[in-house]
């Protein structure tokens, strides 16, 4: 193990350039994936003809299928049948669609989880069912969603790292380039990426329970 | 747009693939239950020492990426002088990762069943262990069955980890046709078909048992 080497500042700056891109990533992905997550698991609370059973059937599809699969398949499988991305479009596309697939799945049963009565309230004082989603049930399931979805945005934040498998300079990568310049350095240099996953993530989970208790 | 021959071209590659991920996956599970039962008891006895174990692993464990855990024994083990074949390094990695989940399932199942479960078959005489085994355990299994299939559905999707360190699984396989047929399109849509193979009938079986489950109450 050679710590020094490891811990050299150009390697040191190297990883921390890397996590930059990683949190990026996350954040664009995570953003977007909320947005259609949302939009995908309300469509299938408000059981809309054709739409709901198509949201459905893709969600089910998504949710069974491996990420490292669907990056592969943005990144190499598209540009076949003409569509082209980069490395990082490729990533948050793909982060984008698996997460929201998983997201849509919390919204739905959060949505689900407001008592019946609420939404024949809303209807009978002359709300429409458009209105009482909005005005009703969205504020009270929002609350009920955040610790779930704070965990789904802790595992979007982890799963970047496989975008290493398409080269994106994220932090696994760089680790990986700094390994493999000096062997020793594995254990020390996955250490440090690991430290820096642990604080960002840890620290998101304990806004959520700060959040959750305050909620409570 | 689909070309089947990649299919039935391929078909003895896709099958080795389709069993290697399956076997890492069944032995990933088999391994991380025992650790996660393990460290569920672990948070739960009254011995401190064993409660800091427990909670620093599943706190460690479930903030890092699995592939970091991978690399740990991929990379990191060759540098103090432990070489496992990248299989056995995917597999390993994947039931330390999972058994982190594991844990949290097993742990919200026990804590599930009302207290005074406990106090009663105290009470009348049972020692903890015996309580923990006759009483407390056999109510929370029911609890914690489908979270615990979910795990399993989420390491079979992960188990594709495995390809990235050249471990020979579906992905990998599909990569390596990807590379001798340069049709890549086919290649990952057959691969993708061969994963929901695995995964849609246990996501069906999990979905039946809830219901099942929560019909009982």
């Amino acid at each position: 193990m050679d710590f020094k080497d490891a811990y050299k500042w150009v390697n040191i700056e190297f990883m921390l350039e890397g996590f930059l891109v990683t949190l990026e990533v996350a954040a664009a992905a995570i953003a977007l994936s909320f947005l259609v997550g949302c939009v995908a698991g309300t469509i299938r609370y408000m059981k809309i003809p054709v739409f709901s059973p198509i949201a459905a059937f893709l969600v089910e599809l998504v949710r069974n299928l491996p990420l490292l699969l669907i990056i592969f398949f943005t990144m190499f499988a598209l540009p076949e049948v003409g569509i082209k991305f980069g490395v990082v479009q490729s990533a948050i596309i793909a982060l984008t669609v698996f997460e929201s697939a998983m997201i849509s799945e919390i919204v739905r049963s959060g949505l689900n989880s407001i008592p019946k009565g609420q939404v024949e309230a809303g209807r009978s004082a002359g709300l429409t069912p458009f209105q009482t989603l909005w005005h009703i049930v969205l504020p009270q399931g929002l609350r009920r969603m955040v610790p779930p979805l704070v965990s789904q945005f802790i595992s979007l934040l982890k799963d970047t790292s496989l975008a290493v498998i398409i080269a994106l300079p994220e932090l696994m990568h760089n680790a990986n380039i700094v390994i493999g310049h000096n062997f020793q350095t594995a254990i020390p240099a996955l250490m440090l990426v690991a430290v820096l996953y642990f604080v960002v993530n840890y620290t998101l989970s304990l806004v959520s329970r700060r959040l959750e208790n305050r909620m409570a | 747009m689909l070309d089947f021959s990649i299919l039935t071209d391929n078909f003895g590659t896709y099958l080795t693939g389709f069993g290697k991920t399956a076997y890492a996956s069944v032995l990933a599970l088999a391994g991380s239950f025992l650790l996660g039962t393990l460290l569920a008891v672990f948070r739960i006895t009254p011995v401190k020492p064993l409660q800091w174990i427990g909670t620093a692993y599943v706190e460690f464990i479930r903030n890092i990426p699995l592939l970091l855990v991978v690399y740990l024994f991929f990379l990191g083990l060759p540098s103090i002088g432990v070489v496992l074949s990248p299989f056995a390094c995917g597999t390993l990695g994947l039931t330390v990762y999972t058994a982190a989940f594991i844990a949290e399932a097993v742990r919200a199942g026990i804590l599930s069943v009302p207290k005074g479960q406990m106090e009663a078959a105290r009470s009348s005489g049972l020692s903890y262990g015996a309580t923990m085994r006759l009483v407390i355990l056999p109510q929370a299994v029911k609890i914690v069955i489908p979270p615990l299939n979910n795990q399993f559905i989420n390491l079979i999707k992960n188990s594709s980890i495995l390809s990235v360190i050249s471990g020979f699984d579906l992905m990998f396989y599909a990569d390596r046709i990807a590379s001798n047929t340069y049709v890549v399109f086919s290649t990952y849509i057959f691969a993708g078909m061969f994963y929901l193979l695995l995964t849609l009938p246990l996501s069906y079986a999990t979905g039946w048992l809830e219901r099942r489950l929560a019909r009982n109450y």
